[in-house]
């Protein structure tokens, strides 16, 4: 039980994945205008990297492990990503119109998420076990939406600010990243 | 004359990491040093000339609904050379990038330049895109690491020209952020004079 507290404590707070590991840059200044689609961006986040990863890890450990085949790796990750977020978009659409509704946007963006893939190779890289690897892709995807909701907050209120025109838009976001992650910093050595 | 074009608009005026702001992750994560940037940015061109010349050929082939899939096939495959070829080769600079040569397969600039220019033109103006749009993104990782390098260690490609520790944080997370940041608004003022100058 320890060992999964830590794990999330150091993927929200210490290693946090985009604002230390540098994952997911994309939707984290694409979807960052407001914090509502930052919300929605979150949620497909949480809901597809717990279910790739586990699928992921399933097919690496039974399929492509014993027929020696680790080095469709890449490959077989990426076009197992592409078929579940269709399936999650088409599923949800049946199920749960009004998830959809909030969700839907961003699904098709999440195959290009560089953290779905990054954590499904993270935990093969790590050694980790099913239930390890499960904490590890909830604990990140937190970390994730963690990160995106303070920025959208910060961003919001920098609609109003008086912005030189030359930073205006992605560099000043940039900066304010940079600022984000050196208060990040501050939790360093807290876990291991 | 347009072939030059298609070469040149990836280095400065459609630059896909400074202007387009494309392929962010793998530029603020491995340019911690000028070596790391520019090998990076190779890997990245190898795929990009690879894949934007396959999929040039192909274009006629592919079904329209499927093709977003089978562009990233086509992609991955040209990521798994690299990544294998790489450890092969040169395991040092391949355990540096680590998990980013894998994920070159999922960098917007090489699905958006299949999408929005191979998808769409004959073999040699895709290469040439390819190569320039590669060309575009190694050079602006280098300088970044280029940058990041000198402030953070007070060194060059790995020689040491400032003794001591330099400005730590530069080779940090935040330096990373903040040197791309000010690197675009850079880009914006080169391009904005540039464009003026055009007008004139």
């Amino acid at each position: 039980m320890k060992y999964y507290i830590l794990t999330i404590i150091s993927a929200v707070f210490v290693n946090n994945i985009v604002l230390s590991r540098f994952l997911g840059i994309c939707p984290f200044l694409g979807v960052s205008n407001k914090t509502s689609s930052a919300l929605g961006m979150s949620g497909g986040v949480l809901f597809v990297m717990t279910l790739s990863t586990t699928v992921t890890f399933l097919v690496n450990q039974y399929i492509l492990l014993p027929l020696g085949l680790g080095f469709l790796q890449t490959v077989m990750y990426i076009l197992i990503i592409a078929a579940l977020v269709q399936i999650v978009e088409i599923v949800l659409k049946k199920v749960s119109p009004a998830l959809y509704q909030a969700l839907g946007v961003y699904l098709p963006l999440i195959t290009t998420n560089c953290t779905i893939l990054g954590v499904a190779l993270l935990v093969i890289q790590d050694g980790l076990g099913l239930s390890q690897s499960i904490v590890y892709a909830v604990a990140n995807a937190l970390g994730f939406a963690f990160a995106l909701l303070l920025f959208s907050g910060i961003r919001e209120r920098m609609e109003l600010s008086d912005i030189p025109q030359e930073l205006r838009g992605v560099p000043i976001a940039l900066i304010t990243a940079g600022l984000l992650s050196m208060a990040f910093m501050g939790f360093a050595g807290m876990v291991k | 004359m347009s072939h030059l074009a298609n070469f040149s608009k990836g280095l400065l005026k459609e630059n896909p990491l400074l202007v387009l702001v494309l392929g962010t992750c793998p530029s603020l994560a491995i340019t911690s040093s000028a070596v790391n940037g520019l090998g990076m940015g190779l890997a990245a061109t190898f795929v990009l000339i690879c894949s934007n010349g396959v999929i040039s050929c192909i274009k006629d082939l592919i079904p329209d609904k499927v093709r977003i899939p089978c562009y990233i096939t086509v992609i991955a495959a040209f990521v798994s050379i690299v990544d294998l070829l790489m450890a092969a080769t040169l395991p040092d600079l391949h355990k540096t990038l680590g998990i980013f040569i894998p994920l070159i397969v999922v960098n917007c600039i090489i699905l958006g330049r299949a999408e929005a220019f191979a998808a769409r033109n004959s073999l040699l103006p895709s290469l040439l895109d390819g190569a320039g749009m590669g060309l575009g993104f190694t050079l602006a990782l280098s300088v970044m690491g280029f940058i990041r390098e000198f402030l953070g260690n007070g060194a060059v490609f790995g020689h040491k020209f400032i003794p001591g520790d330099g400005i730590l944080i530069f080779i940090l997370a935040p330096g990373a952020f903040i040197c791309l940041g000010f690197l675009i608004a850079l880009a914006n003022i080169l391009n904005r004079a540039s464009a003026g100058k055009g007008r004139a």
